[in-house]
């Protein structure tokens, strides 16, 4: 059917999306999870306006495999842009097969039928029909595919005081997976090494078996764990199975300079995507720098998490994973079951923004409960969070442009060097979840892989939304690196925009124009005109501010994937020893907002994050292993470290919705950047920019 | 009150004052103040996060103070008043906070919300109360947060403290 969403059209039955035997609500199932960021909130909102329902009669039912709809990840930014239209057209049809009903017992025409708060009448008529009454009229087992094009109501309800309902009951007391509880729940632990090529041999065993309130210890292969009644217990047990361990080294790591270097020594699978022919124009102005990004850590603030149940043969488990169906399909894999013998049902975790370590602590749970006849609850450390949850990856980029004497560019060359930004489990052949390479029958990790362009991994974003002429990209993927790493809010972006739009400002310089100015000169693309238009309005841009003396301000500009959200950023910085991010200014253009302030938080948090990583965070080894085991040793954005923010939102009129929740990432690093160097008069171009880093720059 | 019985080494009878409601509970004295409310007691809206006095998703008041609740033994609070954000509703200035966190929907996760309540809680109930650059001060020093809030509990804390100013006014 022509229009039918891709997400629907992959789960047509209008039952895996919607409950109508849960008077007062209706029970929505989404695939596309709370991962924090409110998403539900959306949906649920999209799912009222179609329906004729008010918010409060909704309800987001847990996503779970055994009923829910497939939607694979939910990351991208595409909840609101793929789940919200698949939402929209389902409850658009439940709508209208609920108005027939609704026709047939009030004798009326279904077109005739006004509905409100979910009751079905005639106009002026004050007697209807619910979707309560009429649910054994409706049979929801039908296929999206076989019933016509629904009349789509579009929009959003009335949001301007929108309350995300699942957040009183978190503000109040339980509401996360940790603090799910059985009366017959066992407590689980595992042991992870502290160096990332560590592989556990041996271990006394029977000492942690020996202590009171300890049911099972688990080996297979190099994995280790423990179960017990408690959680205190349990982590006793794992700090006896550590003191008698017996690790073996594999590879010795390279030396951790802060600057990437060990990828000097890494051999890369290179793919030069775009290369366009070049100019016969001479290019008098040339140019050339490098920028790069460190490992960066995900540091949620909950420690990974998972229930897991075995019964009948049958695997049950409680995760906060992105992608439940994937990590279904892995675990089927892992223990040799067939799917349907899995069961994932999503719970709540603390906020995630891309491939941590929620999927791993499953198949810890999973491996420890096996070996009990009652639910597991597995709970990683704050180390094993801070060193063995994927972390984002390390990027390198090397632009190099010419430019004719006008100032226009005519050349531009971009090559990215990274690991992986897309080792999730259920990608590519194999199984990638962390034990699975530990048990004795270990199970072959997927070969080398990034995310496939258009959406890019470490080359996402690496092609400029500017006219520049003849453009040639390419794209080295290294092997895995000395860390681990998967996807990470924006992958590849935050760092590509960070050195195009660096560039950009050093060739603006180069021209002699203002980096506004500059870039308006390049961009053709109307919505990233807009965009930029507005921020330099709203941050009051001044062309050609002096900089210098500590005081600096800059621009950033991308829009997500070149093919998501829009949005241009303006920081502004006081620097001495340490850079003091003043205020960020950022123009947003989401398509149609289907709720306003969760859009506006999720930005708020996008440019907090982005702030934090390009300001101060950086993971790194050393010899004896991972560096960061501590909130000490991976210092975040404080609370008095936050600027002045100030966000505007723009899009053109019929424009669909797109996610809003990584589009800032890369032009708040690139903003920051420009900003600095306006400030110092030169230029840091490795994150973080730390004292550090400031200090050597000014005296380089 | 409520008893409850457990197993281990170094366990005594530890009396507690949670939430108004006297407890006594047969625990190891070491054990922290987080695992007794979270694991004992079932109040599991003190959140666990890094059990290392960093991140503050565990902090609750103890005698009216913010205190990181798990790196607190429970010995050292017996006979003292423990209150978490299960006690909202008895507890005025701790409800006020929720509101204006509600209000301003300053939160996403939600994960280190609790403790960052409970400590602006504590913080606006002492007297005199501490001025804003305190406060933030005291935040930096205790609480963590990932998914970039802060804007939004800065803007919290104004509203609170200008609410106060009015109120006494």
């Amino acid at each position: 059917m022509s229009g039918c969403p891709a997400n629907l059209k992959a789960n047509p039955l209008l039952s895996r999306w919607f409950r109508l035997d849960q008077q007062p609500v209706v029970g929505v199932r989404s695939g596309k999870v709370e991962l924090g960021q409110g998403v539900s909130t959306a949906l649920a909102m999209i799912a009222a306006t179609e329906l004729g329902l008010d918010i409060d009669q909704i309800d987001i039912l847990p996503a779970d495999t055994a009923h829910g709809p497939d939607e694979g990840y939910t990351a991208g930014s595409f909840s609101v842009e793929h789940g919200g239209a698949a939402i929209r057209w389902a409850a658009a049809q439940v709508r209208e097969l609920a108005a027939q009903a609704a026709a047939t017992v009030l004798g009326a025409r279904a077109d005739q039928l006004v509905v409100e708060a979910g009751q079905f009448r005639r106009p002026g008529h004050n007697e209807g029909v619910t979707y309560w009454h009429l649910h054994d009229r409706i049979n929801l087992d039908v296929s999206a595919l076989d019933l016509a094009a629904p009349v789509l109501h579009g929009g959003t309800i009335d949001n301007a005081q929108m309350q995300r309902p699942d957040l009183i009951g978190k503000l109040s007391g339980a509401g996360f997976i940790q603090d799910m509880t059985w009366p017959d729940l066992l407590h689980g632990r595992v042991l992870r090494p502290d160096h990332p090529q560590d592989r556990l041999m041996t271990c006394d065993e029977a000492s942690a078996r020996a202590l009171p309130g300890v049911v099972a210890v688990v080996r297979d292969g190099h994995f280790a764990g423990v179960v017990a009644h408690s959680d205190e217990v349990a982590l006793a047990a794992i700090a006896l199975l550590r003191r008698s361990a017996q690790w073996e080294r594999g590879a010795a790591l390279p030396v951790d300079d802060g600057l990437n270097g060990w990828m000097d020594h890494a051999t890369p699978v290179s793919t030069c995507f775009l290369d366009e022919a070049q100019p016969e124009k001479d290019c008098p102005i040339q140019h050339a720098a490098r920028y790069s990004r460190p490992f960066i850590a995900h540091a949620s603030i909950g420690p990974a998490c998972a229930v897991a149940y075995w019964h009948d043969g049958q695997l049950q488990v409680w995760s906060h994973s992105q992608g439940i169906y994937p990590l279904r399909r892995q675990l089927a894999r892992t223990f040799g079951l067939e799917a349907e013998h899995v069961n994932v049902t999503h719970a709540h975790g603390a906020g995630c923004y891309g491939h941590n370590g929620a999927d791993d602590v499953v198949l810890d749970a999973a491996l420890l409960a096996r070996s009990v006849k009652a639910p597991v609850m597995c709970l990683w450390t704050r180390a094993d969070e801070l060193s063995w949850s994927p972390f984002g990856a390390a990027m390198r980029m090397e632009l190099s442009a010419g430019l004719d004497a006008n100032g226009q560019i005519l050349v531009w060359n971009h090559a990215v060097w990274s690991p992986t930004h897309l080792a999730r489990p259920g990608f590519g052949d194999g199984v990638n979840l962390l034990a699975a390479g530990d048990l004795a029958k270990p199970h072959a990790r997927p070969p080398l892989a990034d995310a496939p362009r258009p959406q890019g991994g470490g080359d996402r974003n690496a092609v400029p939304l500017y006219d520049v002429g003849a453009r040639k990209i390419t794209h080295h993927l290294l092997p895995q690196g000395p860390l681990r790493s998967s996807a990470l809010r924006a992958l590849g972006a935050h760092a590509n925009v960070f050195a195009i739009e660096s560039f950009m400002d050093e060739l603006a310089g180069l021209a002699g124009r203002d980096p506004l100015e500059f870039r308006m000169a390049h961009l053709s693309e109307p919505r990233g005109r807009a965009v930029i238009e507005a921020v330099a309005k709203a941050a009051d841009w001044t062309v050609n501010a002096p900089g210098g003396e500590g005081h600096g301000r800059g621009l950033g500009f991308a829009r997500y994937k070149n093919l998501g959200a829009y949005c241009a950023v303006v920081a502004e910085v006081e620097v001495a020893e340490t850079v003091r991010l003043v205020k960020v200014t950022a123009a947003v253009d989401a398509g149609e907002v289907i709720h306003r302030d969760g859009l506006l938080n999720q930005i708020e948090g996008g440019i907090i994050q982005a702030a934090s990583w390009t300001l101060k965070e950086a993971a790194g080894w050393t010899q004896d292993g991972f560096k960061t085991r501590s909130w000490a040793d991976y210092p975040i954005l404080n609370f008095s470290e936050i600027p002045a923010i100030n966000i505007v939102l723009v899009a053109p009129e019929g424009a669909a919705s797109l996610g809003g929740g990584e589009c800032a990432a890369g032009p708040v690093a690139a903003a920051i950047g420009n900003a600095v160097a306006h400030a110092l008069g030169v230029r840091v171009r490795d994150m973080p920019l730390t004292p550090e880093r400031i200090t050597q720059a000014i005296h380089a | 009150m409520v008893t409850t019985q457990t197993s281990g080494i170094g366990v005594q009878s530890q009396n507690l004052i949670i939430n108004g409601t006297e407890v006594n509970l047969s625990v190891d004295g070491e054990m922290p103040l987080l695992s007794v409310l979270r694991d004992r007691m079932d109040l599991k809206g003190s959140r666990i996060g890094c059990t290392e006095g960093y991140c503050g998703a565990c902090t609750v008041l103890v005698d009216g103070k913010p205190v990181q609740s798990c790196n607190t033994p429970v010995w050292s609070v017996t006979g003292k008043a423990v209150t978490t954000i299960e006690a909202v509703d008895r507890h005025p200035v701790l409800a006020e906070v929720q509101r204006v966190f509600i209000g301003l929907q300053a939160a996403q996760c939600g994960y280190c919300t609790n403790g960052i309540m409970m400590t602006l809680a504590g913080l606006l109930s002492q007297s005199p109360r501490p001025d804003r650059a305190h406060i933030v001060a005291h935040l930096d020093e205790r609480h963590l947060c990932r998914c970039g809030v802060h804007a939004r509990v800065l803007k919290a804390i104004d509203q609170l403290l200008s609410h106060s100013e009015r109120a006494s006014a």
